[in-house]
């Protein structure tokens, strides 16, 4: 009898992992979800309410590929977890024995006990469901006269472009006092506070919100303003303002939980044969630069990647390479990769380039003793990854990245180029004489 | 704004809805001389059928090619039969019923359409140019800033297999059943266009010469449309000028300009097996008669495609010709823009089309093998099989059926490239090239992949793109036309189009950049 793996959640980590457990052995898998009876991806959902896709087209697999690679789908939703006799239970009242346990729910959007938070047309944007929900409540401008949305990190401006998109009037309140700049420099963060307001969003920084008022039938019927008092009508209020990871269901069970489901290395729990990975995963201590608990769909995919080993007997720790991530904002394209923090810190500085006039922009960040190149962000650029991750992995000091740039140039071609006048202003600012070296596909090639 | 578009967009349909009633309309009236030149220029030897004619057609007035038609095919049908039974096969007519309608048609029209040929060129063509524009350029403010613009596609009925997309079928099926089967039927078509066509090429227009014409301005309008979509991204911008070019300049002005001046009708850039009709015994023939030119042609035509073509492809991926030199391909990038998203990219779909595609291939290739040998052997015949046969089977098949009918009609259905990604010939021939021997590939940016989809859902030719994107897997497909859409509308920066070093074009991963090195190490020896 093969050993049963169980894995609660089918998004991106839950998945990953039982791909590579079917490449790597025979053993049975099960994947429990409550959400969708198939995998699709939780970032496009924001392209089906845009009409650019259909829900079908955010399913990665064909739905023969589950039976063709015996991998089982459970619908239903997990009650409780009994450890000792190695069994869930559903809420419908079923259960299901496992041999080990994979604990992949992700998350869910955080709500801080603002009054009001659970009438009808309040949401968040992270499930199949709350999409379904936003369908209902903002089919059209008709229907939507206005939405609030709450928040202003990656899904708050997802979820402003989605209502954009259909000419729904959108107020978005951000806490902070220019949008994510809790992550990016502020010159970054300003573009971006500019870009907002030129689609015709109504921006509101340094704002939070006091409440969310209802009509007589239990449905939204405008938000306060904690500063100033004011009172916005809407018919939909978006809560985008982080998420947190989806455990309630493990709080009566025996395995550790801190904000998430606490993991070591081998992104093991303090049960045996129980493994978290994922959003809901927290690490004992940060790996690196890392956050303990990482929401990020690559890192998602990478315990996936790495789980899968450990389970089918090569142990391996969760031992992330270089940082990288992505995302976009309305219109503008970013990547970063290596590490640039909204303030440089201690010993470090930033090289900020900004094109006159597009929405174009890199800031690198670098050691200020050694020069030592740390990361960079880049905006409206496309940047080649496997270079980067080369440069951080062979520390390469500024003057080496500035002078081969165009190497990591990933933008289609015919494109206009920056890299001489980023060098340029490099040159500049640190008095240095560099030339540009020709893009070579000889060093692109070459592996660190 | 809004409102000059919906003026265009009435101004259009009035446009369409006269081009299309044409077909019906118009008065014909055949005089006795008209007729005599007739049977003096095919050489009608036929006495039944000019008999048949002059008694029930020549002097009398027929509204609409409806009432003429039939009566002519008829006419030729009794005298081919009565020679048949008299074996009298010097009277024996070739010519199809439908091209002797569409000649007599053309001869005899003589009513307000074919005296007023500007005017209802401006209430055709010029209705439907200027409400399209009119429809297409408020796009320029209307679509705001520059960027991806898929909003909505999935919720209109144009681009979402809705309604209007059936009538936009429907129009296009009907329009193409007409041009291949019924072209007695474009008569009044053709006299729209007789004043461009006799300047161009001196000679009145057939119904060959309204498709070009109409092609080109098709593209033309819908490349407007294309310019103002992907203005953010110069890759499509330099594509659709590129495609624009050769379509109007190679297969519309040269070829006629050539027959002005006595040399063989050709267009430069259309390859061989594409061109399938290039080792026909008449075109060689035609050729050979020509002199310098002709051999000229000759030579260049399997150059081009046994030298320059795959040699191009090494180079830059069948791109170079897909999507930006082919008529076919420009005319899927334009007017077929809008329905990208509809090709099936189920693994079902690539089984039928790798069968579909090289059996073609294979059909093609064993045709002109019977032709040359009939040709050089001088005999009709290759093992019994009539060789005219098979190639009447392949023209009608798939030159007619395949490219255009259901090529071009099944756009809002299947997709804008149905026959570039299911028959043609020539595509499977660069597919081969592009896969086993080319710099080309869509590089894949290490980990960098959201499985969103977006590159899969409007790539036209139906490659599951996400498939590999998020594998960390570059794309070296054979069917990639490199029309640059999946790199474009991706939101992460995944994909890029280019030709570098065969070294590592082709890079199977397990595990994709960004995780443990050692763990890549381990999963991704190859």
């Amino acid at each position: 009898m093969q050993e049963h793996i169980v894995i609660i959640g089918n998004g991106i980590s839950g998945v990953t992992t039982a791909r590579h457990i079917r490449k790597l052995s025979d053993k049975k898998i099960t994947i429990v979800s409550a959400e969708t009876e198939y995998f699709f991806s939780r970032t496009a959902l924001m392209y089906i309410y845009m009409g650019h896709m259909k829900f079908e087209h955010t399913q990665p697999y064909e739905n023969w590929f589950w039976d063709k690679n015996r991998i089982d789908i459970k619908k239903g939703y997990v009650k409780s977890i009994d450890t000792n006799s190695k069994t869930l239970h559903f809420v419908k009242g079923d259960s299901l024995k496992y041999d080990k346990l994979i604990i992949a729910t992700g998350s869910k959007p955080n709500k801080f006990g603002w009054p009001g938070q659970d009438l009808e047309g309040v949401m968040g944007m992270y499930h199949k469901q709350d999409l379904d929900n936003l369908e209902k409540h903002a089919p059209n401008n008709k229907v939507c006269k206005r939405a609030v949305i709450i928040g202003g990190g990656l899904i708050g401006i997802e979820l402003a472009e989605m209502l954009n998109s259909r000419n729904i009037p959108v107020t978005f309140l951000v806490r902070e006092d220019s949008f994510w700049n809790g992550f990016l420099p502020e010159g970054e963060s300003q573009m971006i506070n500019k870009h907002i307001k030129n689609h015709h969003i109504d921006l509101r920084l340094s704002t939070n919100l006091k409440e969310i008022k209802s009509d007589d039938n239990g449905n939204v019927k405008s938000i306060i303003i904690e500063e100033t008092g004011e009172e916005i009508p809407c018919n939909v209020v978006g809560l985008t303002a982080g998420v947190s990871p989806n455990i309630d269901f493990i709080k009566d069970s025996e395995i550790e939980i801190g904000r998430g489901v606490k993991v070591n290395r081998y992104l093991e729990t303090n049960i045996p044969d129980v493994y978290a990975i994922g959003d809901c995963a927290e690490q004992h201590e940060p790996i690196g630069n890392r956050r303990p608990i990482e929401a990020v769909w690559y890192t998602g995919r990478m315990m996936g990647e790495t789980l899968a080993q450990t389970i089918c007997e090569n142990k391996t720790q969760y031992k992330p390479g270089h940082w990288f991530n992505s995302a976009k904002f309305l219109d503008i394209e970013y990547q970063t990769y290596g590490w640039v923090f909204a303030k440089p810190r201690e010993n470090e500085a930033h090289f900020h380039w900004k094109h006159h006039k597009e929405n174009i922009c890199i800031t690198v960040s670098y050691r200020k003793d050694t020069n030592m190149f740390l990361g960079i962000n880049t905006f409206g650029i496309r940047m080649r990854h496997e270079i980067f991750d080369k440069w951080l992995t062979e520390n390469r000091d500024m003057n080496y990245v500035m002078s081969y740039l165009k190497d990591a140039n990933f933008d289609p071609e015919f494109y206009k180029a920056y890299e001489n006048e980023i060098l340029t202003q490099y040159n500049n600012t640190f008095n240095t004489n560099l030339a540009p070296r020709k893009k070579s596909w000889k060093r692109i090639f070459s592996k660190a | 704004m809004n409102a000059i578009k919906h003026i265009g967009l009435v101004i259009f349909l009035i446009g369409l809805a006269i081009f299309s009633a044409l077909p019906v309309l118009g008065t014909f009236h055949l005089n006795e001389a008209s007729f005599n030149n007739i049977i003096k220029e095919k050489n009608i030897k036929s006495d039944v059928f000019i008999n048949d004619i002059k008694s029930n057609i020549v002097g009398q007035d027929f509204k609409g090619m409806q009432a003429i038609s039939p009566k002519i095919s008829k006419a030729l049908d009794n005298a081919n039969e009565t020679h048949i039974k008299n074996k009298e096969w010097n009277k024996k007519i070739y010519t199809k019923s439908s091209d002797m309608a569409a000649l007599i048609g053309k001869k005899s029209a003589n009513g307000f359409i074919a005296t007023n040929k500007g005017l209802m060129w401006l209430l055709t063509f010029g209705l439907g140019i200027i409400g399209a524009l009119m429809f297409i350029l408020p796009n320029v403010i209307l679509l705001g800033k520059k960027g991806i613009k898929n909003d909505g596609i999935y919720h209109e009925s144009a681009t979402n297999r809705g309604w209007i997309g059936w009538m936009v079928f429907i129009f296009l099926v009907s329009f193409y059943l007409v041009l291949y089967f019924a072209s007695e039927y474009a008569t009044n078509w053709t006299l729209l266009v007789d004043p461009i066509s006799e300047a161009l090429s001196g000679n009145p227009a057939g119904h060959w010469f309204v498709y070009g014409f109409m092609y080109c301005v098709v593209m033309t309008v819908m490349a407007v449309r294309m310019y103002i979509k992907y203005r953010h991204n110069i890759y499509q911008v330099f594509r659709t000028t590129s495609v624009l070019f050769f379509q109007i300049v190679f297969a519309f002005i040269i070829p006629e300009i050539m027959v002005r001046l006595q040399m063989p009708y050709y267009d430069f850039k259309n390859a061989f097996p594409l061109d399938y009709d290039f080792f026909f015994q008449w075109n060689l023939k035609d050729l050979i008669n020509n002199g310098g030119i002709g051999i000229f042609i000759m030579v260049w035509g399997i150059v081009l495609t046994l030298v320059i073509v795959p040699i191009m492809v090494y180079f830059f991926g069948k791109r170079w010709y897909c999507s930006w030199v082919c008529g076919c391909g420009g005319l899927a990038e334009t007017l077929g823009d809008p329905y990208r998203q509809h090709s099936d990219k189920s693994l079902f779909a690539w089984k039928v089309e790798r069968y579909l595609i090289h059996t073609v291939l294979l059909f093609v290739l064993t045709m002109t093998a019977m032709t040359l040998y009939s040709f050089f052997s001088e005999t009709g015949t290759v093992l019994g099989i009539k060789t005219s046969t098979v190639q009447n089977i392949y023209s009608l098949v798939i030159g007619s059926i395949f490219a255009g009918v259901i090529g071009t009609g099944f756009y809002p259905i299947f997709g804008n490239r149905v026959w570039c990604r299911f028959g043609c010939p020539l595509a499977a021939y660069l597919g081969f090239v592009q896969r086993f021997k080319s710099r080309f590939r869509i590089t894949t940016n290490g980990g960098q992949c959201i499985s969103c989809g977006n590159c899969s859902t409007y790539c036209e030719q139906g490659i599951d793109v996400r498939a590999y994107a998020q594998k960390g897997e570059n794309i070296v497909r054979s069917s990639c036309v490199g029309c640059g859409v999946c790199s474009a509308v991706c939101p992460r920066g995944v994909l890029k189009l280019e030709n570098g070093p065969e070294i590592g074009r082709i890079n199977p991963t397990e595990i994709l950049l960004g995780n443990d090195v050692d763990l890549m190490d381990l999963v991704n020896k190859n």
